[in-house]
């Protein structure tokens, strides 16, 4: 990766470059910068899910991983004898070979129509994978970019708080809140982050709760 | 590893939770000795969960060391016999806790008691419907307790709890502004009840409008500053949100941390031991009689530590498996329908009807769950479910959800699951919808429980709980026809569109859906139904009181947490009123 096109300043701790772009290519298309703003990818999602990837997490820290392994039914749940580490590894370099066989390029080089096909492919299980199912990886990858989205910015996404300013969601509650639930006027305020508490952006009071700043609206 | 054994006490409690905490508060206030085992870690709300940390969706939502170490200790699942069953490898439908406090320090708070009607539904369906309306292979069963008898301990529960609410039948007197079908309270709520949101007065009117009659439900988030029953302190909610799966910063939701383990802190005959794994309940020669427990603790020895009386105060999962384990009582064997421990395994139903809106504006991320405002016309037997052809009830409420932004996006049927058109409608609509959510009965039957798993074990080498689990038929009709009644009401609201959650006929273990897993060794009358008699006594070992949620023969709509604490005060109060004295069956 060259420093010009990391536009986010991003930096990674397990994911290899092929890896990023990859990641950086799929996310893009599941959640898009469009006129509502960012998409997952500026978004840094893929940041996030590296950062999972290296937390305890990404080795099934608190999962049970004692064999054997069976396929098991969908209500069973996961049941791969991958960790997420090796699933997004293997994953990524059998998508990426089954890509270079069947259009002579990486997922990251298609065209963005082609790349959207390959998703809804891998969605239904349609790609045929040498080593896990593509439906599994993919669900996984949604689960993923959704929470780095939507997550607070301590964890590497929602840059910015993007994904909280696409939902009207204003973060940390305020001592507000006590008398505003019973009201029926919608409530908007820049959000605040753990992260903005943690870094000293955003001062709180004497109970702990940060000051909003109200946005106002033409209604 | 060494092997130890200490001096006995009075009374060994299995677990800190709901039961463990109130059980040891109630019997070491009575002068008695009483050592608490807990196997997960000491947690102080002061240093542990504060502001802002505590509002970190994906870590306690998600990733929290709260919950269960699946690493050391999980259930497996299947849906049937035929099937082989696999570990829960990450949590999923249920959160079971691992604290000290247990699995109550990240409850909802919504404090329902039961109805007069659930502690003799079996009695009271024959009654009714007739025998024969009863599924053949329903395991439906009475609880060997009547409403009069328990009511007390309710009482003191909430008294524990700092319940807020309004009173709808006080002393057989039917009041305004409260549940007109509660069963009849001896005493107002210690607190005030909640004042009903924007979405919550919305449904208030749809729901009069068609007859039903709106109330705000009881909670266990602080309504005011509250000095409880046992004098601890618990501030006013702050309405913040991040509820349930979190451990509140504020000291306002009611939990043992907060609400019980400060004032047991105190007590001079009790001694909390947490990271002590509770391996088996020992038995004197004639196998009648507990003498103590084996743990393993913190630094992996293991020890003996005998005591007159046992509690297992645990989790449905610990309770049952620790009796497996432990030899005592008959297990249950689906074939035959014989035998009791693991018997009579349940869940609860939920679903929720959503309204779109396109002139209205919500502010979803204020409040909790616990704030709502609710109907109780589907709950006990005040339907006639004759022609309905199902046996079960619901509450149906809507409440201040405290949605959060990775769990709380709801949107229209047909949204494509992601994409630019999933961008725009997640965007509109997570402040333009309100949720109608069915809380529902779900009955206990022959196929449905709880044994040992043959293949999977824990970290000590011991066999995995296995779940065998599915819903059915009676469960689905109902839940068609509670839709169909919330569709009505959501109808009602003139929204731009509804929507709903279906999750299939088949139960799953992942998505979260409710952390109300019941019984296995379950109270009652009858020895040969059920593993505890009306005191949590079990049958076998006189001295053994199996407290919780494991004891419910199956589950009524209301949220179980409110009965595991009455349950709590009603077994404590027997041991220390009538067993200590007189040693033996209560029965």
């Amino acid at each position: 990766m060259t420093l010009s096109d990391n536009l986010i300043g991003a930096s990674y701790v397990y994911l290899l470059e092929p890896e990023v772009r990859f990641l950086e290519a799929a996310v893009e298309h599941l959640i898009p910068t469009d006129e509502l703003g960012p998409g997952a990818r500026d978004a840094g999602v893929v940041v996030y899910i590296d950062r999972q990837l290296a937390s305890s997490w990404g080795v099934h820290g608190r999962m049970y991983r004692g064999g054997p392994w069976m396929e098991g039914t969908p209500q069973q749940g996961y049941q791969s004898r991958f960790t997420p580490q090796e699933v997004y590894r293997i994953a990524i370099s059998e998508i990426d070979q089954h890509c270079k066989t069947a259009f002579g390029r990486p997922f990251a080089q298609l065209a963005g129509d082609r790349q959207l096909r390959l998703l809804k492919q891998l969605e239904k299980d349609e790609i045929a994978l040498p080593s896990l199912s593509s439906k599994f990886f993919f669900d996984l990858l949604w689960r993923n970019t959704d929470e780095g989205y939507f997550a607070d910015p301590l964890y590497g996404g929602n840059r910015d708080k993007v994904g909280w300013k696409l939902l009207g969601f204003p973060g940390l509650p305020t001592s507000e809140y006590r008398r505003l639930v019973t009201s029926s006027e919608p409530y908007h305020a820049e959000p605040v982050s753990v992260l903005d508490v943690q870094t000293g952006k955003v001062p709180v009071d004497a109970e702990g709760f940060p000051k909003h700043v109200i946005i106002k609206r033409d209604r | 590893m060494s092997n130890t054994k200490l001096k006995s006490v009075d009374v060994v409690v299995v677990g800190s939770g709901v039961v463990g905490s109130i059980m040891s508060m109630e019997l070491a206030s009575a002068g008695l000795s009483v050592v608490c085992l807990e196997r997960g870690r000491s947690f102080d709300v002061n240093t542990d969960f504060y502001k802002p940390n505590v509002y970190d969706e994906l870590k306690f939502d998600r990733h929290s060391d709260i919950f269960q170490n699946l690493a050391r200790d999980t259930i497996t699942f299947r849906n049937n016999n035929a099937q082989t069953a696999l570990p829960m490898r990450e949590m999923g439908a249920f959160k079971p806790g691992e604290m000290v406090g247990g699995t109550a320090v990240h409850w909802g708070g919504n404090a329902r008691r039961f109805l007069p009607h659930d502690f003799e539904m079996r009695s009271r369906i024959e009654q009714r419907y007739g025998k024969s309306f009863i599924p053949e292979d329903c395991n439906l069963q009475d609880w060997g307790i009547t409403w009069d008898e328990v009511e007390p301990y309710y009482d003191q529960f909430e008294h524990i709890f700092g319940v807020g609410g309004k009173s709808g039948n006080l002393n057989g007197e039917i009041q305004a502004g409260g549940n007109p079908h509660e069963g009849s309270r001896s005493r107002e709520y210690p607190n005030p009840p909640t004042r009903p949101s924007y979405e919550g007065r919305l449904f208030a009117d749809a729901a009069s409008s068609l007859g039903y009659v709106p109330f705000q439900g009881p909670t266990a988030a602080m309504t005011q500053d509250y000095r409880n029953l046992y004098r601890v302190q618990m501030l006013e909610c702050a309405r913040g949100g991040f509820c349930s799966s979190h451990v509140c910063a504020q000291g306002a939701k009611a939990n043992p941390l907060t609400s019980v383990h400060p004032a047991l802190a105190r007590q001079p005959t009790f001694e909390l031991r947490p990271l002590c794994n509770v391996l088996r309940v020992n038995k004197d020669s004639t196998g009648k009689k507990a003498t103590g427990v084996t743990y393993i603790d913190a630094r992996g020895n293991e020890v003996e530590q005998p005591g007159s009386i046992v509690v297992l105060g645990a989790y449905c999962f610990s309770n049952t498996r620790l009796l497996l384990l432990s030899g005592i009582g008959i297990p249950y064997d689906p074939r035959t329908g014989k035998g009791v421990v693991g018997r009579n395994y349940s869940y609860q139903q939920g679903g929720s009807v959503h309204v779109f809106f396109d002139d209205r504006e919500f502010n979803p991320f204020i409040g909790g769950g616990q704030l709502n405002t609710s109907i109780d016309e589907f709950n006990g037997d005040v339907i006639d479910r004759g022609p309905l052809g199902f046996i079960g009830c619901a509450y149906v409420n809507t409440s201040a959800r405290g949605a959060a932004p990775i769990k709380g996006k709801v949107v229209p049927p047909g949204t494509p699951r992601w994409g630019g058109e999933w961008k725009k409608a997640v965007a509109h609509n997570y402040r333009r919808n309100m949720a109608i959510t069915i809380h529902g009965t779900c009955l206990s039957y022959q196929h449905n429980y709880l044994d040992l798993d043959p293949t999977y074990k824990d970290a000590y080498g011991l066999p995995l709980l296995r779940m065998t689990f599915d819903w059915n038929d009676n469960e689905l009709r109902m839940m068609k026809y509670l839709d169909e009644r919330c569709t009505e009401i959501g109808r009602a609201l003139n929204g731009s569109g509804l929507g709903g959650k279906n999750k299939g006929t088949h139960f799953g273990i992942t998505g979260y859906q409710s952390t109300h897993n019941v019984g296995g060794a379950v109270m009652g009358s009858n020895p040969w139904t059920s593993v505890v008699n009306k005191y949590m006594q079990s049958w076998d070992v006189s001295n053994l009181f199996v407290v919780g949620g494991s004891a419910f023969p199956q589950n009524p709509a209301n949220g179980p947490t409110e009965t595991i604490g009455m349950l709590a005060c009603w077994a404590a109060d027997a041991i220390k009123e009538n067993y200590v004295r007189n040693p033996g069956s209560l029965v």
